[in-house]
């Protein structure tokens, strides 16, 4: 029964979209892929390919800042979150030479810096982007200064190939030939919308967010609401370090995160706070780089590698000064919540 | 009748304001309690501790005998009180059904059911006949429409004791009249009830029992048989009242403000003023009177450079002014005390003497260059707090500390303390108590003695004929008569406003 109302939840929002206005960008797309693919398809397929996996990173980080600023908690410490994360992951699997160990271990230690965050804006009322950039900070200095060299993973992550659907022909390399963070993250991504915006924690969620006297006056508790949605979202945080060093990547280095959770809130303003729309934001930076990097590798245009580095971070330049003053965001983010103002 | 609610000896101090000073006070099951007090008396303050929102520093709250651990909002509400709040809590960007269900969804499984809730929205709509669209926004609805929100969400539970802290402020009388009866209804089926509100009409007709506060502290329970509206409110502000206005005749010069051929567009699109021409002379008050969500909004932000003007034209004193900028509105000598005082009347989490210069802040004596000149601000603020009255334990208190009716003294008391040839009052009295209605009354008298061409939009029809010197009556966009208040008949602007005589 439950199944088929979540079923029928995401048919129904395929539905609607298709109909949208939208879907004609869509159309435009899958034409786009159909043509690159009928004149080059192992180039296109590589591109497809890797637009997931540069971009699944990213989009999760941004569903990080989303669960956060939904409840009106403003998250620039995701950035501390990656890089703790990864650490505790690659460290705990390379020590224990168990990967399951390092997910684990990942997953907590992201959790902790939501708890600390929460612990500082909630709790303590500290301005919100001051909070954020001492989880950074710490996370910074605390994993630079306990890094060392000489340590590696047992493995990293096999890629799982789906039976029957992985042999659809570009569908089938592009989605179903990943490892198991990917398709663990990507079911997360949709499951966090549906909850966004059609279960009672999502309602409450957004009012938080929007207005949280709103939600005081219903009987709902702010400050349980932020503490758990701030731990839940660094527990995902955490997922996201663990896909990066233990699926992606396989090592770590001082400032492994490099970015990444900055991008991320870019992202997540670009999707305008809303899982799919920051899933297909992430999907296109992701190309970006993917699409460069293939250019590159097939000798068709001479772009040198650190314009290529460069371009996630252009483009999240570019996305915020276009966004800028046109999207607007959970109304109470950023403030902190005095309950007696009631 | 069994007791329902006992509130102990309860005291609550914010700083040095005691708003509560050990007050007790009780309701029983079918009683209806009204509380009456000045603005600052301490009466949303005495409900929010009842409803949890606020921590009371001292004293007891029982709820059929069971007492109730302070500040739990949650137990309250599980034991069956509602309440209906003074500044709305509802979330504007989601719609009326989304607010409405908020802490309490039906479910479907994991997913809420709005369906299910829509259909109970609309039920509970038609039989409390509070007319709401339950897929609408709330940002793009009237603040009437917004107040009807918040009694249905009230009375979306069952309920054993239903607070309302100033329900009426925004409704018309035709829904204060049919709120009335609901309220009675639910008294009569055995729901304890407080009302607040600053309306005596509405004390005498619903209460069983007055409860007056001042200051903090009871100072006298009555009922309305025992006493009349004058007397209520002599009690409340210690003083005699005097509840008619009291105006000498007006000597209009030339107009002032001149509309011609205004075309506005409401937030969803639809043409809300359709062709409005009219002309406000110096020294007169010019009345429109009108169910509200006729365009009077829309009319006066669009006159103010708030929103578009779609057609026509707006002069002061005979120069046109721009459409879109209510900065040069301003400057072109009009004043405006808008409706919605949270939205753009203040700045909550400015200062109040901030709040006094808000629309002056770079001009002398309040800048001097690029800097502030603090010593100007901070006289300016003391002389309008002490003479508009504002009660405050000091101006550079944040303006969200202070009670509904003082903020709306802060917008009244900066517009007011300006040059000006244009005064746009809407609601100028809204949510304010007896005793400031007669001032604020006394200082639109004379700001038009003083020659200013005074605007005033208000849904009491009362406030409207009796300061008036022409009213215009304004129904689905239009003006469709403009009347001299001399002898105007309340039941004919009535069947004009409702749109049956033309
Ligand atoms: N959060 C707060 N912080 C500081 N002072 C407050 C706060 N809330 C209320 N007060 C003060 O407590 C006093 C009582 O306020 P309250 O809102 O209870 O008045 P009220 O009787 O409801 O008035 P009104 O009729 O204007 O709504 C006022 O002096 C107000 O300034
Ligand atoms: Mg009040």
């Amino acid at each position: 029964m439950l199944r088929l109302q979540a079923v029928g939840a995401v048919i129904n929002m395929m539905t609607t979209a298709l109909r949208s206005r939208k879907s004609l960008y869509f159309y435009i797309v899958v034409i786009a892929i159909a043509f690159a693919y009928s004149v080059n398809s192992v180039s296109t397929v590589a591109v497809a390919a890797s637009s997931i996996t540069f971009g699944l990173p990213l989009a999760m980080a941004a569903m990080v800042g989303i669960m956060c600023e939904r409840t009106g908690v403003v998250n620039i410490g995701i950035e501390g979150t990656l890089l703790t994360s990864a650490f505790f992951g690659f460290f705990v699997a390379a020590l224990s030479q168990n990967l399951i160990w390092g997910l684990l271990a990942a997953i907590a230690s992201g959790a902790v810096t939501g708890l600390l965050l929460a612990l500082l804006t909630v709790s303590w009322k500290m301005d919100q982007i001051i909070a954020g950039t001492i989880v950074n900070i710490l996370a910074t200095g605390l994993t630079s200064f306990f890094y060392k060299q000489g340590y590696s993973l047992p493995a990293i992550f096999p890629r799982w190939s789906i039976p029957g659907l992985s042999d659809i022909p570009f569908l089938g390399r592009v989605f179903f030939q990943s490892g198991p963070i990917t398709y663990f993250g990507l079911i997360l991504i949709f499951v966090l919308y549906v909850a966004m915006y059609h279960t009672a924690w999502g309602l409450r969620t957004r009012a938080i967010g929007e207005y949280p006297s709103s939600a005081e006056t219903s009987g709902i508790s702010v400050k349980k609401f932020k503490y758990i949605n701030v731990v839940i979202a660094g527990a995902f945080g955490g997922l996201t370090g663990a896909y990066l060093t233990l699926e992606l990547v396989g090592s770590f280095d001082r400032g492994f995160s490099a970015g990444k959770g900055f991008t991320a809130l870019a992202i997540m303003i670009f999707g305008r706070w809303n899982p799919i729309g920051a899933l297909l934001a992430a999907i296109f930076f992701g190309f970006a780089q993917a699409l460069a990097n293939q250019l590159m590798i097939d000798g068709l245009v001479a772009i040198p590698g650190p314009f290529i580095n460069m371009l996630p971070y252009v483009l999240t330049i570019v996305v915020l000064a276009f966004s800028a003053g046109k999207v607007r965001g959970p109304a109470a983010a950023g403030q902190p919540y005095e309950r007696e103002q009631a | 009748m069994a007791t329902l609610l006992q509130v102990k000896n309860v005291t609550k101090s914010f700083g040095s304001v005691i708003a509560n000073n050990d007050i007790s006070f009780e309701v029983a099951e079918g009683e209806i309690v009204a509380l009456l007090g000045e603005n600052g008396a301490g009466k949303s303050t005495l409900v929010k501790s009842v409803f949890g929102l606020v921590r009371p520093d001292q004293g007891e709250i029982f709820i059929d005998g069971n007492q109730m651990a302070p500040g739990d909002t949650a137990a309250v509400i599980a034991s069956g009180v509602g309440m209906v709040h003074q500044h709305f809590k509802l979330v504007p960007v989601m719609s009326v059904t989304e607010n409405i269900i908020l802490g309490d969804e039906p479910k479907n499984g994991l997913f809420v059911n709005v369906k299910k809730a829509e259909q109970k929205v609309r039920e509970l709509s038609e039989k409390f006949g509070l007319e709401v669209d339950p897929t609408a926004n709330i940002e793009d609805l009237p603040v009437g429409t917004q107040q009807r929100v918040e009694i249905l969400k009230a009375l979306s539970k069952d309920v054993r004791l239903l607070i309302f802290d100033e329900p009426t402020a925004v409704l018309t009388p035709q829904e204060t009249d049919e709120l009335i009866l609901v309220i009675k209804n639910l008294a009569h089926l055995g729901v304890g009830v407080i009302v607040i509100t600053h309306k005596l009409r509405e004390v005498m007709a619903l209460a069983d029992r007055v409860v007056v506060l001042r200051d903090g502290k009871v100072v006298g329970t009555t009922t309305p048989k025992e006493t009349n509206e004058a007397g209520l409110a002599q009690m409340m502000v210690g003083r005699s009242v005097v509840l008619e206005v009291e105006k000498g005749v007006a000597n209009p010069g030339k107009p002032v403000l001149t509309v011609k051929g205004l075309e506005v567009f409401d937030d969803r699109n639809l043409r809300a003023v359709k062709g409005v021409d009219l002309e406000v002379r110096s020294g007169e008050i010019f009345g429109i009177a009108g169910v509200e969500g006729n365009g009077q909004r829309e009319l006066v932000e669009a006159i103010c450079g708030m929103r578009l003007r779609a057609k026509g034209e707006v002069l002061v004193s005979g120069a046109a002014t721009k459409d879109m900028h209510p900065h040069a509105v301003h400057e072109a000598g009009v004043s405006h005390i808008p409706e919605d005082r949270e939205k753009h009347g203040l700045v909550s989490s400015y200062s109040i003497s901030d709040n006094l210069i808000l629309n002056q802040f770079d001009q002398a004596p309040f800048a001097r260059g690029w800097f502030r000149n603090m010593g100007e601000i901070r006289k300016n603020a003391d002389l309008l707090v002490k003479k508009f009255d504002i009660r405050t334990t000091s101006p550079a208190a944040l303006a969200s500390s202070l009670s509904g009716g003082n903020k709306q003294k802060v917008v009244i008391a900066r517009e007011l303390s300006q040059d000006l040839q244009v005064l746009i009052a809407a609601q100028p009295t809204r949510g304010v108590d007896v005793g400031s209605i007669e001032f604020i009354h006394k200082q639109l008298i004379s700001a038009r003695d003083n020659g200013a061409g005074v605007l005033l939009v208000s849904a009491e029809l009362d406030e409207i004929i009796s300061l008036s010197d022409r009213i215009a009556v304004m129904s689905a966009g239009k003006i469709v008569a403009i009347i001299d208040s001399k002898g105007a008949d309340r039941d004919y602007i009535g069947r004009l406003m409702a749109g049956l005589d033309k």
